[in-house]
């Protein structure tokens, strides 16, 4: 039931710093009054755009991750697209894709640590100390 | 005599349409680095290897533009895996992410001369 979200939003570069920070805190509050709880914001700041947005050839990059519902999402886009100082915005899914990359990561993991054991397992007979003494400061 | 020279100027003949035939479609031996679509050659091009599956990068992220724009050409298109030798699952999510970066103006559409 709760989906992690990417919302990326750009606004628009000619508007004084304390309006960006009343709208980065606007944002934050719809994502509150939607339903969902917001995990960080971060401002990738002044950019320059790869093509002309509404006139515009730079723009400040805001970055949300979210965590909700899928109904959370569409009011939280509505609002974005209403806002007049937003001029893009992108939501990305990513909890499907950070559940695989948990899994993948812990496979990994797991492979490491048997092959340290391993490692460490030999060279007690074999005498030798230099190319496997990292190797358990690793794992 | 005189058929054994006519079969032979015939045998000469054929062998040099032979080779005329395969002028178009030949090179083959020169196959490796030549630029050409090296497919079902005896000889392979390189053997080039996924960058994603050797250096071990699990996510492809829209955000990370300077990892995706090794992948995409000087006028933005996006540059086909026969070329940079990604493997296919990840050529795959490499163009998710290229085109999700097109969508935030993190990349260019089209790239003007």
């Amino acid at each position: 039931m709760n989906r992690t979200y990417e919302v990326m939003y750009i606004i628009r570069p000619d508007i004084t710093d304390e309006e960006i920070d009343k709208i980065v805190s606007t944002m934050e509050s719809n994502v509150a009054a939607a339903g969902g709880t917001l995990t960080n914001t971060e401002r990738m700041g002044k950019r320059r755009l790869a093509y002309v947005v509404r006139g515009f050839a730079e723009g400040l990059y805001v970055l949300m991750t979210i965590d909700g519902e899928g109904e959370m999402i569409h009011e939280v886009e509505r609002r974005l697209r209403v806002s007049e100082p937003v001029i893009k915005f992108i939501t990305v899914r990513v909890d499907e894709k950070q559940k695989k990359l948990n899994k993948l990561q812990a496979l990994r993991a797991t492979r490491v640590k048997r092959s340290t054991t391993e490692a460490a397992a030999a060279p007690v007979e074999a005498g030798a100390t230099a190319g496997n003494e990292p190797a358990p400061a690793n794992a | 005599m005189a058929e054994e020279r006519t079969h032979s100027q015939s045998h000469g003949g054929g062998s040099g349409s032979g080779s005329g035939d395969r002028r178009p479609s030949s090179g083959g031996r020169s196959g490796p680095g030549s630029a050409r679509d090296g497919s079902g050659r005896k000889f392979f091009r390189r053997k080039k290897v996924c960058k994603f599956c050797t250096e071990k990068i699990d996510n492809i992220d829209y955000k990370d533009v300077r990892l995706l724009s090794g992948f995409v050409a000087e006028r933005g298109k996006i540059v086909p895996r026969r070329l940079t030798g990604v493997c296919t699952p990840h050529q795959r999510r490499l163009t998710t992410a290229i085109k999700q970066a097109r969508n935030i103006a993190l990349l260019p559409f089209a790239v003007r001369y």
